[in-house]
C-alpha cells in the first residue's frame, strides 16, 4: 500500500466511522495481520474500545479474522475494499438507473450496514419510502421484496459466507472464532419469507429517545414478539457485480462515442447476453453466433438481419478492435476483446490527462513515447516534429512530474 | 567579511566561489537582479477540467454528503470517550449514575434495564445542562439501546460496570463513576432560566 492510498483509508475511516475505529483501522493496514492484544498494545487504546471498533470494521466487511495455531485470532485489514467506499454514491446511483427509487435504497442500506438479513432490509426500506409517499399512502412489503429478489437473480446482492451448522456441540469447547462458509450454490438463494406489512411512518412517540423525560421507559415489545424467520442469513452488496456494470458501461459509451447509437445497442446486447457465461475476469467473451445476436436484440430495434451483419463486420474490423470475429458458422461467430477494450480506455484515459495538464503538443509526445515503447532524445524530436528546444523542455516537465521516466542503456 | 576584505587587493567583483561551476562564463551578462521574491504560486497554464455536470454527476455528488452525514448518525459511529474528571472538585447533582458492564465482545448482551425513576431524573439534569457533544453521546447510547435486539454483531456504545464492590464500601454508588457521562461545565445548552 502506498503512503497516499493509506492516507486516504485513514481519511474514509474517519469521515464514515469516527476517530476510533481509524487508528485501529489505519494500524492494521500499516503492520498486516495481528491479534486483539497486540493491536491494544501497539496503538496505546483500551481493550474495550479496540473491541468495539474491530466488530464496525468486521460487520462493514473491512477487517477478516483468521484463527491460528493455539487458538489465537489474527485480524487482518482489506485495504482495497476501504478505498471501494469512494464509489459508494456510484453503487447506489447504478442501484437506482436499474430498479428505481426501490433498488437504490435497498442498496444503500446494506452499503450503509455492511450486512443485514432481508426482513431487516425490507422493513426498514420499506418505512423509508412511507416517509416519502403521499399521507395516507404505504409501500407494501411485497414491492420491496420483489425487488430484494430481483436484485439477487441479477447478482448485485449476495448472501454473506456462513457460519458452519454445528453437528455436535458437546464435542469440547467452541472455537473461539467461528469459521465462515462460502457457500457457491446458496449464494443467490433466496429463503422462503413471507413477509407482510406495510411501511410504517415515523411516530413523533419514536423520537423519545432524545425527547422529553419519561417515568417508565416503554419496551420495545413488538420487536421482540415475533421470531426473526430469517436468522442468520445475511446479505451484502456483491460490489465485483457492480465493477462488472461499470465495465459494461464504459465499452458501450466508447462503442457509442466512435461509432453510433446502432452499434453501441448491438455490443450492449452482446455484453448482456455474455453476463452469467463469461467469469468477470476473461479476456474475452464467449463467442455469440450473428444470429442468436439478432435474436436478443432489444425488441424496440427493427434492423434486419442484413445490416446486423453489416454492422458486426465494420466493427470487427475497426483498428480499436474492441470485437473479434473468431469463426464463421451460425452466420459468423463473435466476441467483445474485454481485455484489449478496457486497455484501450485505459490508453485513452492517460492521453487525457496528459493533454489536460500539458497541452496538445506534450500530448503528441506522450503517445509517441507509448507507442514505441523506448525513444532517444533525437527521435522524439523528429517524429513528433516539433523543435529540438521545445521538446527537451517538454520532455523534461512531463519527466519532472513522474509521466515519462528516463532508462539509461548502454551502447 | 574578512574574506571579501581580503579581496579586494585582488580584483572587484570576485566571489568566494568558481563562478563558472553555475554556469555563468566569463564575459556573459549576469541575470538581471532579482527585486522581489518570486511568486508563491507561478501562473497556470492550463487549467483543470471542471468535475462532471449534469444529472448523474449531480446526484452522485448530492449522495456522498448525505451518505457521509447519515454515517455519523449510525452506531458504526463511535464517539471518542469523555476524558476522566476529578470528582471531587465538582458539584455532586453533575455525576450521572452510569452501571457499567464488561463484557465480551462475542457474548450477547440483552440486560434487562428495569425503569428507575432516579435515574432518569439524573439523566434529565444531564440533559439540560451536558454539552452538545455529550447529549449526542448519551442519544447515540439510548438508541444503540433500542437497536438492541437486532443485529448479533451489532456494537453497543453503553458502557454497564459491574459494581462488584456494592456491599463492602461506605461510599455511594456514584463515587466510583469514571467519568464517562460528565455533565459539563458550560452552560452552551441550558433550556432552563438561571435565577
Amino acid at each position: 500500500m502506498t503512503q497516499a492510498e493509506i492516507k486516504l483509508c485513514s481519511l474514509l475511516l474517519q469521515e464514515h466511522f469516527g476517530e476510533i475505529v481509524e487508528k485501529i483501522g489505519v494500524h492494521l493496514i500499516r503492520t498486516g495481520s495481528q491479534p486483539l492484544r497486540v493491536i491494544a498494545h501497539d496503538t496505546g487504546t483500551s481493550l474495550d474500545q479496540v473491541k468495539k471498533a474491530l466488530c464496525v470494521l468486521i460487520q462493514h466487511n473491512l477487517v477478516i479474522y483468521q484463527v491460528h495455531k493455539r487458538g489465537v485470532v489474527e485480524y487482518e485489514a482489506q485495504c482495497n475494499r476501504v478505498l471501494r467506499m469512494l464509489r459508494y454514491p456510484r453503487y447506489i446511483y447504478t442501484a437506482k438507473t436499474l430498479y428505481s427509487d426501490t433498488g437504490e435504497l435497498i442498496v444503500e442500506e446494506l452499503l450503509l450496514n455492511g450486512k443485514m438479513t432481508m426482513s431487516a432490509v425490507v422493513k426498514k426500506v420499506a418505512d423509508r419510502l412511507t416517509e416519502t409517499m403521499e399521507d395516507g399512502k404505504t409501500m407494501d412489503y411485497a414491492e420491496v421484496s420483489n425487488t430484494f429478489v430481483r436484485l439477487v437473480d441479477t447478482h448485485f446482492v449476495q448472501r454473506c459466507p456462513l457460519v458452519p451448522a454445528t453437528e455436535n456441540s458437546d464435542t469440547g469447547p467452541p472455537p473461539p472464532a467461528p469459521t465462515l462458509v462460502v457457500s457457491e450454490k446458496d449464494m443467490y438463494l433466496v429463503p422462503k419469507l413471507s413477509l407482510i406489512g406495510k411501511g410504517k411512518r415515523r411516530r413523533s412517540s419514536d423520537e423519545d429517545a432524545t425527547g422529553e423525560p419519561k417515568a417508565k421507559r416503554p419496551k420495545q415489545t413488538t420487536d421482540n414478539k415475533e421470531p426473526i424467520p430469517d436468522d442468520g442469513i445475511y446479505w451484502q452488496a456483491n460490489l465485483d457485480r457492480f465493477h462488472q456494470h461499470f465495465r459494461d458501461q464504459a465499452i458501450v459509451s466508447a462503442v457509442a462515442n466512435r461509432m453510433d447509437q446502432t452499434s453501441s445497442e448491438i455490443v450492449r446486447t452482446m455484453l448482456r447476453m455474455s453476463e452469467v457465461t463469461t467469469p468477470s475476469g476473461a479476456p474475452f467473451t464467449q463467442p455469440l453466433s450473428s444470429n442468436e445476436i439478432f435474436r436478443s436484440l432489444p425488441v424496440g430495434y427493427n434492423i434486419s438481419k442484413q445490416v446486423l451483419d453489416q454492422y458486426l463486420t465494420l466493427l470487427a474490423d475497426d483498428p480499436l478492435e474492441f470485437v473479434g470475429k473468431s469463426g464463421d458458422s451460425g452466420g459468423g461467430m463473435y466476441v467483445i476483446n474485454l481485455h484489449k477494450a478496457l486497455g484501450s480506455l485505459a490508453t485513452a484515459t492517460l492521453e487525457s490527462v496528459v493533454q489536460e495538464r500539458f497541452g496538445s503538443r506534450c500530448a503528441r509526445i506522450f503517445r509517441l513515447v507509448l507507442q514505441k515503447k523506448h525513444l532517444e532524445q533525437k527521435q522524439v524530436e523528429d517524429f513528433a516534429m516539433i523543435p529540438a528546444k521545445e521538446a527537451k523542455d517538454m520532455l523534461y516537465k512531463m519527466l519532472s512530474e513522474n509521466f515519462i521516466s528516463l532508462q539509461v542503456g548502454c551502447l | 567579511m574578512a574574506s571579501r576584505g581580503g579581496g579586494r587587493g585582488c580584483g572587484r567583483g570576485q566571489l568566494t566561489f568558481n563562478v563558472e561551476a553555475v554556469g555563468i562564463g566569463k564575459g556573459d551578462a549576469l541575470p538581471p537582479p532579482t527585486l522581489q521574491p518570486s511568486p508563491l504560486f507561478p501562473p497556470l497554464e492550463f487549467r483543470p477540467v471542471p468535475l462532471p455536470s449534469g444529472e448523474e454527476g449531480e446526484y452522485v455528488l448530492a449522495l456522498k454528503q448525505e451518505l457521509r452525514g447519515a454515517m455519523r448518525q449510525l452506531p458504526y459511529f463511535i464517539r471518542p470517550a469523555v476524558p476522566k474528571r476529578d470528582w471531587r472538585r465538582l458539584p455532586r447533582e453533575l455525576r450521572i449514575r452510569v452501571r457499567k458492564l464488561q463484557k465480551e465482545r462475542t457474548t450477547i448482551i440483552l440486560p434487562k434495564r428495569p425503569p428507575k425513576t432516579t435515574e432518569d431524573k439524573e439523566e434529565t439534569i444531564q440533559k439540560l445542562e451536558t454539552l452538545e457533544k455529550k447529549e449526542e453521546e448519551v442519544t447515540s447510547e439510548e438508541d444503540e439501546e433500542k437497536e438492541e435486539e437486532e443485529e448479533k454483531e451489532e456494537e453497543e456504545e453503553e458502557e454497564y460496570d459491574e459494581e462488584e464492590h456494592e456491599e463492602e464500601t461506605d461510599y455511594i454508588m456514584s463515587y466510583f463513576d469514571n467519568g464517562e457521562d460528565f455533565g459539563g461545565d458550560s452552560d452552551d445548552n441550558m433550556d432552563e432560566a438561571i435565577y
